[in-house]
């Protein structure tokens, strides 16, 4: 085990010497892997932004759950213990009666309503599920309306399903957009360690002669696509930073002139470990590739 | 032990470099290989470490059929020998030092020991302290007693050496040949092969004679 973890620290520093051998190399493969990754990630955060802000302006959806005219006190409270019992809501709240039309008398309207003489609105539940998948939505919806005097329940969910398929489509592009430039990442690492196989040939040659097993020869390769891999996550993770540093001042001055109040959020601790840790994966398994192809056994 | 028996090599292109060469070789021998250009020394050499392979007969190493050996054991026979090939040069763009160090590196030797190794190897060589040197920067006859000192770092019980003394002046081949002579009085085993009829003449070693891929002498 310690005999294991030794050989690793020597690729490791093995491959930091070979990466720190050619700094403009080096510089150059870590600029086109950030530059390239930057695409995605930025894609990435904005969608993060905009579902964020959609949320903050629309308010949370909901469902509204409107009870029969003739539902007593106890019909009113049966209602209620459903909705406690289930555990996908994440809070309800009851709207009496004389609440909605205390609202509406409120709201400017109460001359219209003066001439009633009883009270035509209905008790109602708004409740908000922790989902906000439409599909949850319908699902909910279409159990609540088989619910005992419970006449009537509206989705608020519209503006759900839109977003949910815009912001599905942006993910969509920007998954593609990863996997197309991730394989483009996964050419350009093959290459250089095709590069550094050719010129660390000799020392290749006399490794076998000495009794290097082929795990041995080929753990530094590993290594470097790692180091290299993450070196342009760091680059990417500086370009999005940039990024948002420029735009965070226009995007709230632009949020402001329409009375929100909205920050840019940059990428937090999990995103950025998420940035590298792909990157990581990408030039290891570019160096897998080239490794397999440029190394076997001879 | 080194066993040849009834040894045969033809090379892809057709050419038979060795054909029935039979020998044995005791613990702590000292062996000359000799023979004309072509005769075949490199190629018997090389089916020792399992860089070739012979296209007949056996090959034993302490007991262990290298003839037959898979690809993944290779390694570890080598670890097992000293070697100093053609193939076997040293690396321009590390230091003395490091050279030296490279086959306990490959076998995950503690750095602490391995440093105490490689400094005793340069001293036995008597390149003691020149380990920051490049290689570049020594003579022909120094580089050959690193390779030497990179041989036996890993205290083989078989050291095998191709022509090691080709290029060098008389005064340096008799010290490196020296060398060897005191490998073998340590109880190293040593098979050296040479052009060079005068080399260890005064150490009266076995002599093994190749001609045209057949041994004439020595068998
Ligand atoms: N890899 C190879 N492929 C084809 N033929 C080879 C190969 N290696 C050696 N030979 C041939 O085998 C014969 C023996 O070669 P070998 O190198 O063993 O001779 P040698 O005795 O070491 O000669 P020298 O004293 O010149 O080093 C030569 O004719 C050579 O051309
Ligand atoms: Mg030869």
């Amino acid at each position: 085990m310690s005999n294991w973890l030794y050989l690793h620290a020597r690729a490791i520093a093995d491959a930091f010497r070979r990466l720190a051998g050619q700094p403009l190399g080096t510089l150059l493969s870590a600029m086109v892997v950030g530059i390239a990754l930057s695409l995605p990630a930025g894609g990435y955060l904005l969608l993060d932004n905009v579902a964020t802000l959609a949320r903050g302006v629309s308010g949370t959806p909901e469902i509204s759950l409107f009870l029969a005219n003739d539902a007593g006190a106890a019909d009113v409270a049966a209602v209620e213990r459903r909705l406690k019992g289930n555990p996908e809501l994440s809070s309800f709240r009851f709207v009496s009666r004389d609440d909605a039309l205390h609202q509406l008398e409120r709201s400017g309207l109460g001359d219209v309503l003066g001439g009633l003489t009883a009270n035509p609105l209905p008790d109602a539940f708004i409740v908000a599920p922790h989902s906000e998948d439409p599909a949850v939505f319908e699902r909910l919806a279409t159990e609540m309306r088989g619910w005992p005097k419970v006449a009537h329940v509206q989705l608020d969910s519209a503006w759900v399903k839109r977003l949910h398929a815009l912001l599905g489509l942006g993910r969509s592009a920007v998954l593609m957009l990863a996997g197309l430039l991730g394989f483009a990442l996964v050419i350009v690492t093959f290459n250089t360690i095709r590069l550094q196989i050719l010129t660390q040939r000799a020392e290749i040659e006399v490794s076998r002669l000495l009794g290097a097993t082929d795990p041995f020869i080929r753990r530094p390769f590993y290594w470097f696509g790692i180091l290299q891999g993450a070196l342009g996550g760091l680059v990417a993770l500086g370009t999005v930073w940039l990024g948002v540093r420029a735009l965070a001042g226009p995007v709230t001055a632009l949020a402001e002139t329409y009375g929100a109040v909205f920050a840019l959020a940059g990428p937090g601790l999990p995103e950025a470990a998420a940035i590298l840790a792909f990157a990581a994966l990408l030039g290891w398994l570019g160096a897998a590739v080239s490794v397999r192809r440029h190394l076997a056994g001879d | 032990m080194i066993v040849f028996d009834n040894v045969a090599k033809r090379y892809p292109g057709g050419y038979t470099a060795l054909a029935g060469v039979s020998f044995e070789i005791r613990h702590g021998e000292l062996v000359v290989l000799s023979g004309h250009s072509g005769a075949g020394k490199s190629t018997l050499l090389k089916l020792i470490p399992a860089i070739e392979r012979p296209t007949a007969g056996t090959v034993l190493i302490n007991g262990q059929d290298v003839s037959r050996l898979p690809r993944r054991a290779v390694p570890y026979l080598r670890r097992n020998l000293g070697l100093m090939l053609q193939e076997s040069k040293l690396l321009t763009d590390r230091s003395v030092f490091e050279n030296v160090m490279l086959p306990l590196v490959i076998t995950g030797h503690p750095p602490g020991d391995a440093a105490k190794r490689v400094a005793a190897a340069l001293e036995r060589v008597g390149l003691g302290g020149r380990g920051r040197e490049m290689p570049l920067g020594l003579s022909g006859g120094e580089q050959q007693r690193v390779a030497i000192a990179r041989a036996i770092v890993n205290r083989p019980s078989i050291l095998i050496a191709d022509e090691p003394t080709a290029h060098l002046d008389p005064a340096y081949a008799d010290e490196i040949a020296a060398l060897f002579k005191s490998f073998n009085s340590a109880g190293v085993t040593v098979l050296v092969s040479t052009h060079d009829a005068n080399l260890f003449a005064a150490n009266k070693p076995r002599r093994l004679v190749l001609a045209k891929g057949l041994l004439t002498e020595g068998a």
